[in-house]
């Protein structure tokens, strides 16, 4: 349970003002010298001792990639690039940070880029997120006003933060193809090895961090690691914006520590879920590229990267989405089946025609039209898809329907059980439960 | 060197290797689709994945990764990479059932089929049956020219065809469009691709969806008989593989020679087979009352021979064309040496170039790759894009490869690469020459820089000055030295080196091309052998008696008082000296129409007539009596190694600087030889060129 003096994000419902005046006053932009005078290394260390792992759905420690980053330049620039592009199904948090505590993000790429040398970031936003932008660019404009970033700003540390706006694609978001596109290329991942930390933006060396990970970097300083560390449990350390919707009370966005269950952290920020807790169906806890979990697994289940894993299950971006009874499952799933068929870039075959094959399946089994052998066929086609691809958007398109075939298989053949029931002499079958 | 273990075995290998390359090392064959060596590399098939011993449990693309990726074990083992494990098999036969579920089963209607790498591997690794019900996706074909048909939903999105003409082509204008299972290759506004080397892209394509437009459903691969030859539509000398079947030349392909075209061919050479049937000259002709009519060779012969017999040997003249074998050139230069005829020459265009100042001063001394290792060039008085689209595509390689510094003398074109202009005529070469301009120190400093010299800039009035300041720039900028020779003469014909090699020039007191013009033209030249000359003005002869060996109905045809019916290039075996002086033969891949016979043949008997006959039987004996001569025609395929004194000679030569303009003198690059104008493809890709043909999409 977070209590009110660990939260880092004081604005997060824009109660009060969200430009450079309101965040002064909540703190932010205080002892940043400081910080910038004590060097790269002590700044690395400090982010390492707080647990802190990314935000963007993967958990990489962050101060480990940092300190991938050449120690010394070989003459190439050094690139900071934030993640903005979020556009996971179900993930809303970067959202309200750039729009409601904007500040936090600008000092933390400050601060970031000298921990690794880096004297320009670039934001890359998501194309639909234009009023996003625009105040996440009004803060960076105050910031340039005040002197705080910019040539020769208060900090002694030259830094210049580059806004830009993407085109509204979701594999943007996988750090390579957001630096492809950042480049003015087709937004198509890269091949890794290299990784950006050797040859990333421009051939130059790059870290790409998601959003909520830079924008946690300036608290953690000024309070230390150690009381970062000091939230949540061990490996899964800080406080964390958690973004619940579907079948819940009051879905909202709301910063909690790491290591709540699930049940607790319903009760307390969404009363309940919608019709009580036996009414829960299933729940997809980290985004919807991560497989569901059903219901009755779920309420005990610890928020964090370690704990969901134990449910078969990730924490991914935190976003969570409850399903009630009513929900069609299947339905549901075909859904996201649908997006990522719709957002893959089509550069690998695996995904490309991977996804298309999943998607066609996955309506036929909403309807009941297939046999009960294609269960295990589709389950199959995912793992061939899984771990094939250049990036992890194949994983993350195999991963919902390997959930839903090991949780959910019953409902699936009951459905294919219902259609042939009420298939009829001539073969036309009345639509049921489609969407 | 890194050690590495492939299936077991332990082998060491460059670092820079990639695990695909050290598979093949260790004889592991791995299959790939999207991987072409001569492009970068896309890793987007997936097909080629292996397993890695100490990853992450998931195979990696073995094209993509290089062996330094690789950690060795906890204790300093070689780390290990297998190919035929379970997950290996299991990954590839995912893949191959991916790119089969949209992939159409139209194999029989397929012009790819036989030689198709996704039906060869889908034998190889695939299962045997689909799991697929679903309907399969099908995409519109598109329009890229008339010289590459598209199939759209035969392709597997390896992308090929995108890099090839990016980067070796040099064009932006294919592409991939769309994401997920709508993307598609095209050229967006379904417009024709500009490049010379489009052709190439139906080879690199590894399914049905680029085929050969003009090939469409002709012939199956397995019922052709393949010949090995060279071409002769430019003076690259690229190898090529004839395709024949019966007594039809049905495709050319090319043959991997890294010393000359690598593995790719111009669309001229690819597409011009048509050419190869119509307008042909099928039996001797000879000029009756002002007509041409058909007549038996000994007619022919006798004819010549009284027109011969009728005037004196100093009013004969030999002119050898752009597609003449050496062994031809040489048998006629035998009978013109047994009638005292001294007025040769095989330079129609007229270029300044003699065998007398060595041959280091007529061929591209550092040979077609040695371009690879120039740190400097500079072009004068050439298009290589239009002259020798090959040669172009290196250097654009070089360029690539390094950002070598380019410039040009002559005429501004797009060529695929960035360069400096220098300017226009004569005199921005002496400016070169003198120092005065910026790239003449860089020329200076460079340690191997190289001078590409166009043969229409040695041609007319101010060719020996050019010829001149050139060589004192490859001198003055250390360009011959003991280990380099960047002075470079690019060729626009096939048969000119050959040529000049065999001494196919005015003898002592002889006329070259322009005396015999003008001599004829003043009634005082009364034969002219023309052994397929047609790019010369034909006005100036029509009082001379006309014999023309060859074997399209061209413009020396057209003016010929006797027709003498010859062969082309696929039809002979015949030597062929490129512009870096490599000698090559062709081979005959099908036999000439009707009566018409090969031209060392059709000169052999024209001798006996004229008097004595040369003393040769055959090509063998031929080729004895030549190599005799010439030793070096019969170091075939020996890179050219000259002398540099030759060229250090002509730079002391001085040269007058006059307001020349340097120009390139193809202004056609579909259209240059009578084979080329025979043929419908190339007027097409001519006409389109020009811009007039405007032709919507299907």
């Amino acid at each position: 349970m977070l209590s009110d003096q660990d939260r880092i994000f004081t604005n997060l419902y824009n109660q009060g003002d969200w430009g450079l005046e309101g965040a002064l006053k909540r703190g932010s932009w205080s002892q940043t010298k400081s910080f910038i005078d004590k060097g790269r290394d002590w700044i690395t260390e400090e982010v390492k001792s707080s647990g802190l792992r990314g935000r963007g759905g993967a958990g990489f420690p962050t101060g480990l990639k940092w300190s991938f980053m050449p120690k010394v330049s070989d003459g190439r620039p050094h690139y900071l690039v934030v993640n903005a592009d979020e556009s996971e199904p179900g993930t809303c948090k970067d959202r309200e940070i750039m729009r409601h505590d904007p500040h936090h993000l600008v000092e933390g790429c400050l601060l970031a880029g000298r921990a690794m040398d880096a004297h320009h970031a670039y934001i890359y936003v998501r194309g639909e997120f234009v009023r996003e932008r625009e105040a996440l660019q009004a803060a960076v404009d105050q910031a340039y006003d005040a002197n705080l970033i910019g040539k020769n700003n208060v900090h002694g540390w030259d830094f210049d933060i580059i806004v830009h706006h993407g085109a509204g694609a979701y594999i943007c978001g996988e750090e390579t193809a957001l630096l492809e596109s950042l480049e003015g290329k087709k937004g198509q991942p890269r091949l890794k090895p290299p990784f950006p930390a050797g040859m990333g933006l421009y051939g130059c060396p790059t870290t790409v961090n998601n959003v909520e990970s830079i924008a946690v970097v300036p608290e953690i300083l000024r309070r230390g690691g150690s009381w970062f560390a000091g939230l949540g449990r061990e490996n899964n350390t800080g406080s964390k914006l958690f973004c619940v919707s579907g079948h819940v009370n009051t879905p909202a966005t709301f910063e909690e520590e790491m290591g709540i269950t699930f049940g607790e952290l319903i009760d307390k920020h969404c009363g309940g879920i919608r019709g009580g807790w036996d009414n829960l169906l299933a729940v997809i806890p980290g985004g919807s590229s991560v497989p569901c979990v059903p219901g009755d697994k779920m309420r005990d289940a610890i928020m964090d990267f370690d704990g969901l894993r134990e449910v078969g299950s990730s924490l991914g971006t935190a976003a969570v989405i409850v399903m009630d009874k009513s929900t069609d499952i299947i339905a549901a799933i075909a859904r996201l089946s649908y997006f990522y068929k719709h957002e893959s870039c089509g550069q690998c075959t695996p995904c490309r025609e991977g996804t298309g094959w999943m998607y066609r399946v996955m309506e036929r089994m909403v309807r009941g039209e297939a046999q009960k052998r294609e269960i295990d066929m589709l389950f199959e086609v995912t793992k061939q898809v899984e771990g094939h691809t250049i990036c992890a958007l194949g994983d993350a398109a195999a991963w919902p329907i390997q959930g839903l075939i090991k949780n959910f298989r019953p409902v699936i053949e009951e459905r294919i059980d219902q259609y042939t029931h009420n298939a009829k002499a001539d073969g036309a079958v009345p639509s049921i439960a489609a969407e | 060197m890194a050690n590495i273990k492939v299936d077991g075995q332990e082998i060491e290998v460059p670092d820079h290797y990639t695990l695909m390359q050290a598979c093949e090392e260790a004889g592991a064959e791995v299959p790939r689709f999207c991987y072409h060596e001569r492009l970068s590399v896309a890793g987007n098939c997936r097909m080629c994945l292996v397993e890695v011993k100490g990853g992450p449990p998931k195979p990696a693309a073995s094209c993509a990764m290089s062996v330094r990726d690789l950690r060795p074990g906890p204790n300093g083992e070689a780390p290990e990479v297998f190919t035929n494990t379970p997950m290996v098999k299991k990954a590839r036969e995912g893949v191959m059932e991916f790119l089969l579920i949209n992939h159409p089963l139209d194999c029989p209607i397929c012009d790819q089929a036989g030689e198709c790498d996704l039906q060869d591997q889908a034998m190889a690794y695939g299962v045997d049956s689909s799991r697929y019900q679903e309907n399969k996706r099908a995409v519109e074909d598109k329009y890229i020219g008339p010289l590459v048909k598209t199939i759209m939903t035969r392709c597997i999105h390896c992308t090929r065809c995108v890099r090839f003409t990016t980067e070796v082509a040099g064009i932006s204008e294919l592409g991939l469009i769309g994401r997920g299972e709508d993307a598609e290759i095209t050229t967006y506004l379904e417009q024709a691709m500009t490049s010379e080397l489009q052709g190439n892209v139906i080879d690199l394509c590894p399914v049905g969806a680029l085929t050969s437009k003009p090939y469409e459903f002709t012939a199956r691969p397995w019922e052709l008989n393949k010949t090995e030859s060279i071409d002769v539509m430019d003076a690259v000398g690229s190898n090529i593989r004839v395709d024949s079947r019966g007594r039809e030349v049905m495709r050319i392909m090319p043959r991997i020679n890294e010393a000359v075209n690598e593995e790719w061919i111009s669309d001229k050479t690819r597409f011009i087979w048509d050419g190869l049937k119509s307008q042909r000259l099928d039996k001797p002709y000879v000029k009756k009352s002002k007509k041409l009519q058909a007549a038996s060779w000994n007619d022919a012969f006798a004819a010549v021979s009284r027109a011969v017999k009728k005037t004196s040997a100093d009013k004969i003249g030999a002119i050898a064309g752009d597609l003449a074998g050496v062994e031809e050139m040489f048998a006629l230069k035998g009978i013109m040496e047994q009638l005292g005829v001294n007025n040769l020459d095989c330079r129609p265009a007229g270029s300044a170039l003699e065998p007398s100042k060595g041959r280091a001063s007529y061929i591209l001394n550092a040979g077609i790759a040695g371009i690879e290792d120039a740190d400097a060039i500079l072009i004068v008085g050439s298009n290589p894009r239009k002259e020798a689209a090959i040669v172009n595509a290196r250097i654009r390689k070089a360029w690539r490869a390094s950002g070598v510094p380019i410039a040009v003398v002559g005429d501004q074109d797009d060529l695929k690469f960035d360069y400096e202009y220098l300017g226009k005529g004569v005199e921005s070469l002496a400016a070169v020459a003198a120092g005065d301009v910026e790239f003449a120190k860089t020329l200076a400093n460079a340690e191997r820089p190289m001078i590409i010299v166009g043969e229409g800039a040695l041609t007319g009035t101010a060719g020996k000055d050019v010829l001149a300041l050139a060589s004192s720039i490859a001198k003055g900028s250390g360009a011959l030295s003991a280990d380099w020779n960047g002075f470079a003469v690019l060729h626009n014909a096939a048969a000119r080196v050959g040529g000049l090699d065999v001494g196919f020039v005015p003898a002592k007191g002889g006329l070259d091309r322009a005396g015999m013009d003008k001599a004829a033209a003043g009634g005082d030249l009364d034969v002219v052998f023309l052994l397929g000359a047609d790019d010369i003005d034909m006005e100036a002869y029509k009082d001379a008696f006309v014999v023309y060996i060859g074997s399209h109905g061209d413009v020396g045809a057209h003016a010929a008082d006797v027709i003498l019916p010859g062969v082309t290039y696929t039809e002979k075996s015949a030597t062929y000296v490129n512009t870096a002086g490599l000698v090559q033969q062709t081979t005959r891949a099908v036999f000439g129409p009707g009566d018409a016979k090969e031209d060392w043949a059709i000169l052999r008997a024209l001798s006996a007539h004229l008097g004595e006959a040369l003393p040769y039987d055959n090509l063998n004996q031929l080729r004895g009596a030549l190599y005799a001569q010439h030793p070096h025609f019969a170091d075939i395929e020996a890179p050219a190694q000259e002398d540099a004194k030759a060229i250090e000679k002509l730079a002391k030569v001085p040269a007058k600087i006059k307001k020349a303009a340097l120009s390139t003198p193809i202004n056609d690059f579909y259209l240059t030889n009578p084979i080329a104008r025979a043929s419908a493809v190339m007027a097409e890709c001519s006409q389109l060129a020009a811009g007039g043909v405007n032709e919507a999409a299907e």
